[in-house]
């Protein structure tokens, strides 16, 4: 017997003394927990949004779509950023002013070679207002997970109010479960020293969010 | 590398001590106590204002509590339908009954990439099995990249607590951990190290940084696995999980059978309760979610080792199965004031506190002395199940587990139907229980009981000698009255007519 | 209304003047109390210790004494928690055994009406000031059955609160565990009066003279380790506070 039907037929003999139901899966399980907390209008989501995105230590800045390139400019030059990977299908616009060298992420680049890079820039695919996330999920214009794991220094920048949800049921609704998805809330931090919040140990130790207004 | 690497003790050790003793040096050693009476009332308050911002906390408890039980009663279809969907995304899925079973898949695979080394995300289930020993055995070295394994790791030491593995050392303990350890395995820790944690957080950082640029093989458990699209997820902190699951070329996850949701919308309610319950966050920095394989991003090669060991014994008992909903966030234990007292370590488990003391008996049996006393290893005070956002009774399945040992009668180990023996160790208490039942089944005998204190009033000390020593060691008896309420009562119609006083 | 006085055998021995001032304050307040002479104990011990089914005859017992009173009210809300949430899991377990529905029963019209004093006075006569004068400073521990078995909330507070010359100060700490929990007290004496100690010294920080629970077990665990300690506090049944009147002030 493979193991897969030993553990299979272990399940069904400890489940011997349950009922069958055939109910279906929507009708099973009670969901009466709130779709959204609080009520909020567009603007004061994409506030809450920068609020707890602060609070758990992001920079958050704000511009709007003809500010962008020189936002980002200046970003980068405030931290003396000499290079900054960009994922293949970012918008050319928006670094089209900064000084730093642009590597372009190619397959075979190794992790050595992204360490070396000071910054990464990226759009995201959802950002959660109530909790102060945003995620990326891979798409051509956040490009693929390591980029943003391994540089010091992230900048994110979020479309607002298109791609800002005020919760987390609502990004889910928006996510695509197939693609990798890296949910972001602040930069990398650890409860391991006394359950006391440290900010900044293996994920990027500083992250920047733009959120851009058309 | 220099010296021979050492990894995380098997647990339990051959023959860990019953509960009470080894509580008992950890009540009194003070530095410990202050460790964890400090980080333990930190996360509490933090939590506690972190579930207080959800209005709606009581129905998610009862959604998640209603998600889990609906998968553990249908656990064999989601089974399939996870390896199902699992391998159509790109992974391969193994079955293990068992940790040796678990060991041997996780060492092949291992070897398969050729591979000496391994970086590791925190997982219970790894810790559970015992993988970092097993792969020891086989020559190759397990990195453990969470700050906290790591400090454990370097230190020789056994974790203590199931999210923060090193609450039992302070700042100062961890500095001198790094500064002596960290330069045999590597990179040493930076001149003139301080114990500030910030400090010690960089210090982890380049000591760690070489290990993930160079890995090839990463090894991680799952906080959950969605059965309807294959999705895994992992969710921490500091961004090590990030580094294990995304850098190296093979990606390997042992995940206990238990951590199914059947639909990707189930996430809408954990991914809200885990945080806030274990590091009383609204969300945690990093959550990682992947679904097989992604063309040029990510490991090429994903392996899900599906684990049993001791779940499906538990699935059997219809009281204890509500464990198995547990989603490791620790909560109990940072409510548990015996916890706090006593410390991770008395538990003789890679699951501690009350979550532990329900769990451990129920995987591993109740045949050793550590697990036959560790459903007592509890006041019942309830703390825990009022902070469980899955809705665990813990102290009902303590006392379900209390029987077991006393009692015996059926359990499922190892997926067959046994009958217990009652444990050695309590005849005298059965007696004594079966002797108060037969006093308490008529009145006549209690007031005789009662007679009889009361009388002999004047020579019952305050402290006891031999078995009683166990109360009057640190706490006075209350004096014995001059008579039982039922006397009075009986003497005076409740004090409408007193008949005088007893002599 | 006429009531059954469920004492607790605990109280019955060791602390009749809790007893006696459960009689005096319900009399007080007009109603008419009887103590069933055949009642002993509730079987709470041996259940959560793991004997169960020595247990369930000394529940069978309870019913057989109790069920036909209005009410059965009970000074000790771990009792009272064993009537009202373990009963009916009592029953429910001998269904899943295989006994059929007759230990669920008999032991299922005590349930609905077996409450703790302090539920007793502020939900089923409505009162929170029952007439008390205690001219003393006291801090309250809320024990943990009454707390989160029952469900006390403030209750006990608010009858505190209203009684003439007390005054109430904060307990820190006050919803954690005093360490006895029953046997616990014996199997884990090391951590219990670890706990103990701690409860204890946070009722002292407070400068209270009294430290009040409507628990007498708690009580006991929680007074040994205080003369123990050479505190000076002294541990007082909310019970005997509230029978205390200017006419007849409790000691």
């Amino acid at each position: 017997m493979s193991s897969r039907e030993r553990i299979l037929g272990r399940v069904r003999r400890a489940l011997a003394d349950v009922e069958q139901d055939d109910m279906p899966y929507e009708q099973a399980v009670s969901r009466d927990y709130l779709r959204v907390h609080g009520d909020r209008g567009v603007e004061q989501t994409v506030e809450l949004l920068a609020e707890n995105l602060a609070d758990y230590r992001a920079i958050v800045h704000r511009c709007t779509t003809a500010d962008l390139a020189a936002t980002l400019a200046g970003m980068l030059a405030a931290r003396g950023s000499r290079t900054v990977v960009v994922p293949p299908g970012l918008d050319p616009e928006w670094l089209s002013a900064a000084e730093a060298e642009l590597v372009l992420d190619r397959a075979e680049s190794t992790p050595y070679e992204l360490d070396r890079v000071d910054s990464v820039v990226t759009a995201c695919a959802v950002a959660v207002a109530e909790t102060g996330t945003i995620v990326l999920d891979g798409s051509p214009d956040q490009g693929r997970r390591r980029i943003t794991l391994v540089p010091d220094h992230h900048i994110c920048v979020v479309r607002v109010p298109e791609q800002v949800v005020a919760s987390v049921p609502q990004s889910l609704e928006r996510l695509d479960p197939t693609r990798p998805l890296t949910w972001i809330s602040g930069p990398s931090a650890t409860s391991d020293i006394e359950l006391d919040r440290v900010e900044g140990v293996h994920g990027p130790r500083t992250l920047e969010v733009v959120l851009v207004t058309a | 590398m220099s010296g021979t690497f050492v990894g995380m003790p098997v647990f339990p050790p051959p023959a860990h001590p019953a509960f009470p003793k080894a509580a008992h040096e950890a009540v009194h050693n003070q530095t410990l106590r202050g460790n964890l009476r400090h980080a333990t009332h930190t996360i509490r308050g933090k939590r506690e204002k972190a579930v207080a911002e959800m209005s709606d906390w009581a129905e998610l408890r009862e959604a998640g509590k209603q998600i889990k039980d609906h998968t553990l009663r249908h656990l064999d279809r989601y089974l399939v339908q996870v390896e199902e969907s699992v391998t159509a995304a790109g992974g391969i899925v193994h079955w293990a009954a068992d940790a040796d079973e678990a060991n041997r898949i996780v060492a092949r695979l291992v070897k398969e990439t050729g591979e000496p080394e391994v970086v590791k995300v925190k997982s219970m289930a790894t810790q559970e099995i015992g993988l970092n020993e097993a792969l020891e055995a086989e020559g190759i070295h397990a990195y453990e990249t969470d700050l906290a394994e790591l400090i454990v790791q370097l230190g020789k030491d056994r974790p203590s607590h199931i999210l923060v593995p090193a609450i039992h050392r302070n700042r100062g303990e961890i500095r001198d951990i790094f500064a002596r350890e960290m330069s045999e395995w590597g990179r040493p820790a930076p001149e003139g190290l301080t114990d500030t944690p910030a400090e010690l957080a960089e210090a982890a950082r380049l000591h760690l940084r070489e290990k993930f640029l160079r890995a090839k093989v990463g090894i991680s458990g799952a906080n959950f696995m969605v059965a309807e699209t294959g999705t895994l997820v992992v969710v921490e902190s500091e961004g090590n999980g990030r580094m294990c699951l995304t850098l190296p070329e093979t990606l390997i996850s042992v995940v206990g059978i238990e951590k199914i949701v059947p639909t990707w919308r189930d996430l809408e309610v954990f991914l809200q309760t885990l945080p806030r319950s274990s590091t009383a966050e609204r969300m945690n920095p990093y959550t990682s979610m992947w679904t097989g394989t992604t063309d040029q991003d990510g490991p090429q090669t994903f392996h899900l080792v599906l684990l049993d060991n001791g779940r499906t014994d538990t699935l059997a008992d219809e009281v204890g199965r509500q464990a198995l909903r547990c989603i490791r966030c620790s909560a109990c234990l940072n409510v548990c004031p015996v916890y706090e007292r006593a410390g991770g370590h008395a538990y003789g488990s890679v699951y501690p506190g009350p979550i532990g003391a329900i769990l451990s008996p129920q995987l591993r049996g109740t045949a050793s002395e550590i697990d036959a006393s560790l459903p007592y290893a509890s006041s019942l005070c309830g703390a825990c199940y009022e902070v469980c956002p899955v809705a665990i009774d813990i102290p009902e399945v303590l006392v379900h587990l209390r029987e077991r040992v006393v009692e015996g009668g059926p359990v499922t180990r190892e997926g067959n139907k046994v009958i217990l023996k009652p444990a050695k160790g309590h005849a005298a208490e059965r007696a004594a229980m079966r002797a108060a039942r037969w006093a308490f089944a008529s009145p006549r005998a209690l007031r005789a009981g009662q007679r009889l204190a009361s009388r002999t009033r004047r020579f019952h000390p305050r402290t006891l000698p031999g078995p009683g020593s166990a109360w009057s060691a640190t706490r006075d008896l209350p004096p014995v009255p001059a008579e039982p309420f039922r006397d009075w009562w009986q003497r005076t119609q409740g004090g409408k007519g007193d008949k005088g006083a007893a002599k | 209304m006429r009531v059954a006085l469920f004492l607790t055998c605990v109280n019955d021995t060791l602390y009749p003047d809790t007893g006696r001032a459960v009689v005096k304050l319900l009399t007080r307040l007009g109603v008419e109390v009887d103590f069933p002479m055949a009642q002993t104990c509730c079987g709470q011990a041996h259940y959560n210790t793991g004997y169960r089914h020595e247990a369930e005859p000394l529940a069978r017992h309870f019913s057989d004494v109790f069920r036909d009173y209005e009410a059965i009210v009970t000074p000790s809300g771990s009792c009272g928690a064993m009537v009202r949430e373990l009963y009916p899991r009592m029953g429910e377990r001998a269904r899943a055994e295989g006994r059929g529905d007759t230990l669920a029963a008999t032991l299922a019209p005590v349930v609905p009406k077996t409450y703790e004093l302090t539920e007793f006075l502020v939900d089923v006569l409505g009162v929170t000031d029952v007439g008390a004068y205690y001219p003393h400073t006291v801090t309250y521990h809320p024990t943990c059955h009454g707390l989160r078995s029952l469900g006390l909330g403030d209750r006990p507070r608010r009858l505190l609160q209203a009684v003439k010359g007390l005054e109430l100060v904060e307990l820190p700490g006050a919803d954690e565990c005093c360490g006895f929990g029953g046997t616990f007290a014996l199997k884990n004496a090391d951590v219990s009066a670890a706990m103990g100690t701690d409860k204890v010294r946070n009722a002292e920080s407070t400068g209270a003279e009294v430290l009040c629970a409507a628990d007498n077990s708690c009580l006991m665990h929680i007074g040994g380790t205080m003369t123990r300690l050479r505190t000076g506090m002294r541990p007082v049944h909310i019970a005997e506070i509230l029978a205390s009147t200017e006419e007849e002030p409790a000691a």
